[in-house]
């Protein structure tokens, strides 16, 4: 039982980490109804950047933090300019079509400025389980786990504040919930959007900070955008709650699958069951688990 | 002036249904028909065969299935890798484990294949929609490479999970050389073109058509989403089944289902985006595009490199070419969201005054 618990927690966790990639998933297509695909690509540039900054440059930690930060805020302003205006009013597969291309030019961007080496991240973190949790239940919980789910925890806390309290959260809110009408009241749109993606690049920014610091800072790290899709469909595509219910249960239940499933089926089941699981849930609630109801009519 | 169809006047209802009703049209299509059996074999180089011919129009069944899917039925999808490899590890089968099956026959059993197990995936598709649809075809995606990985008898125990694909005998002629293979490529892929052309606008295509600009009017008209959309995924893993096998016989020679991956998919997608959705014609400018830029991009900066000495570093030549294969990308999205086929198109209406203003 005690292990049961442990792989539970163990996958939790991770699927926080899962969450965080989702988190910017959702922001991005609350405010604007884009699927950005290249969110996990702007992971591994965010992550880079740091890296790259702190390493090559030998630049102190938090200044290079900071510069990281402003890196991906420009970013994201830059994609609003010369991706996303343009775009304006074509339909959601050309949009989506038109992030895969950005994906493939942050890749080759971030190689190409950064090099293709793995390259560590220290946060200075250990990932080794907590000694005094060991002590008492006998199970090993990682601390760089609990200090993501904590960062997870703050980060969401801290957006859903912003998208609440603030003059620009409500704003944001008014153009997810209806793009004309908001153009009607006054709230402009393109700067809306251009903070979107200013946000998006700062969340990504966290997420590539914690998975870089778990796999190291390399190529594969674009991957854990795949890990972010299920999530998505399981909580619902424009829901922030949604994204972190919807990241505890892929996380968890692949861990489960893959332990207590996997030997029966060869292992490696961890790639689909996220996917076959958001799809048995789907077929139940086709709008995932917090998306707003759907309603068709003709 | 050159595509006017002044004069052209249909007097019986077999001339007002043809598939091509212009005869600037037809002129055209047999021309290319004709360069493309007759005169390319003689002009092109092996390279350009195995090089970009094969791959091309192999790639354009495939996008062609696709579109069926996506620019006919308007369902999304992101899995058309795995629909592929379903369809190379089943035609390797039937050649197999069926003595003296002929070749054709495989290569359309696996298609059937590719067909049911499409159907099985699109299931969902009843129930959800849109970007959640997508994100659900990327389980086939997964699921499927996984399955062909791990199950040692879909690749007859090879330890290293590698295919090697049988010598292609159809009729007691082995298709051997790049010219031939190209030729067997070449009819399957023109035959399965006219079919879908076909397809497009008869009953099953306007049924696809309804459901895809919007399926609760459909239904209320009376048209079967279930059938429609199961239809529709089936018909279009067909053609990437048949396109995987190809992909498996003609091209590649030795496959692992890793060679079927996303990136795969995703390729697929852009021919189907940039070449045009709901267009014949586009899913082989697709085709055409995306197999030809990497190219001619690599071309490109190795010759600018050595010509301004630059001495670029190799990494960083396919670097740039990434990064330039996605500015691209969007470049054309943002010129022509509508695809290489609206071009076309609006090409057409201007050829019909040229060279006159009105």
């Amino acid at each position: 039982m005690s292990f049961f618990i442990e792989v539970l927690i163990g996958g939790l966790l991770a699927g926080v980490m899962y969450s965080l990639v989702a988190l910017g998933f959702v922001l991005i297509y609350k405010a604007s109804g884009v699927f950005n695909f290249a969110q996990g690509a702007m992971v591994f540039f965010a992550a880079a950047t740091f890296v790259g900054l702190q390493q090559d440059y030998g630049i102190n930690f938090w200044i290079a933090l900071v510069l990281a930060l402003g890196v991906m805020i420009l970013f994201g302003l830059a994609t609003e300019r010369a991706v996303l205006r343009p775009l304006v009013n074509q339909p959601q597969i050309a949009l989506f079509m038109a992030t895969i291309g950005l994906t493939f030019f942050i890749e080759g961007l971030s190689q190409m400025v950064w090099g293709a080496n793995v390259r560590a991240l220290d946060l200075g973190l250990q990932d080794e389980p907590l000694q005094w949790i060991t002590d008492k239940t006998g199970m090993s919980v990682s601390k760089f786990d609990l200090v993501a789910a904590g960062v997870a925890a703050a980060l969401v806390t801290a957006l859903a504040l912003f998208f609440s309290r603030t003059r620009i959260g409500r704003a944001l809110r008014a153009v997810a919930d209806d793009h004309q009408a908001a153009l009607a009241v006054g709230i402009p749109l393109q700067h809306i959007w251009a903070i979107v993606w200013a946000v998006a690049g700062a969340v990504a920014l966290v997420a590539g900070l914690l998975w870089g610091a778990r796999n190291g800072v390399q190529y594969a790290l674009t991957f854990v955008a795949l890990k972010a899709l299920p999530v998505l469909i399981l909580g619902g595509f424009d829901s922030i709650p949604g994204a972190i219910v919807g990241g505890l249960m892929v996380g968890a239940s692949e861990k489960l699958a893959e332990v207590y499933l996997g030997p029966y089926v060869g292992g490696g089941i961890e790639g689909w069951f996220p996917y076959v699981l958001a799809l048995a849930f789907l077929l139940v609630r086709p709008e995932g688990l917090f998306g707003e109801k759907i309603i068709r009519r003709i | 002036m050159l595509y006017r169809e002044a004069g052209q006047f249909k007097t019986s209802y077999a001339t007002d249904t043809a598939i091509f009703p212009i005869l600037q049209d037809r002129i055209v299509i047999a021309l290319v028909v004709i360069g493309a059996f007759v005169v390319v074999p003689f002009v092109a180089t092996p390279y350009v065969f195995t090089g970009i011919l094969i791959p091309f129009l192999i790639l354009s069944l495939a996008a062609l299935g696709l579109n069926i899917l996506t620019g006919y039925a308007g369902q999304l999808s992101l899995g058309t890798a795995a629909f592929m490899a379903v369809g190379a590890f089943a035609s390797y089968n039937f050649i197999l484990r069926v003595p003296g099956i002929p070749m054709l026959v495989a290569f359309a059993l696996s298609g059937v294949v590719a067909a049911l197990v499409g159907m099985a995936f699109g299931l969902p598709s009843l129930r959800i929609r849109g970007f959640y649809l997508a994100v659900a075809t990327l389980a086939a995606q997964f699921f499927i490479v996984w399955f062909l990985t791990k199950v040692g008898w879909v690749t007859n125990h090879s330890t290293s999970g590698v295919i090697t694909a049988q010598q292609v005998v159809i009729l007691g002629h082995a298709f051997t050389t790049p010219v031939d293979k190209y030729l067997l490529v070449l009819s399957i892929v023109a035959i399965m073109a006219l079919a879908a052309k076909n397809m497009a606008r008869g009953n099953a295509g306007r049924s696809w058509m309804a459901v895809r600009d919007m399926d609760v009017a459909a239904e209320v008209i009376g048209i079967r989403l279930m059938r429609a959309k199961l239809l529709a995924f089936g018909v279009s893993s067909f053609y990437c089944g048949v396109a995987g096998a190809l992909f498996a016989y003609a091209y590649l020679g030795t496959v692992e289902p890793e060679a079927f991956n996303l990136d795969l998919s995703f390729r697929v997608l852009f021919m189907v985006i940039i070449g045009g959705v709901g267009s014949i014609l586009g899913s082989f400018m697709g085709a055409a595009f995306v197999t030809l830029l990497p190219v001619l991009l690599s071309v490109t900066v190795r010759f600018l490199d050595r010509n301004l000495g630059l001495h670029i570093a190799e990494s960083t030549i396919s670097n740039l070419e990434l990064m330039t294969f996605g500015a691209l990308i969007i470049f054309f999205l943002i010129v022509e969201p509508h695809g290489l086929a609206r071009l076309w198109q609006i090409a057409k209406e201007k050829l019909r005054l040229w060279p006159f203003p009105h």
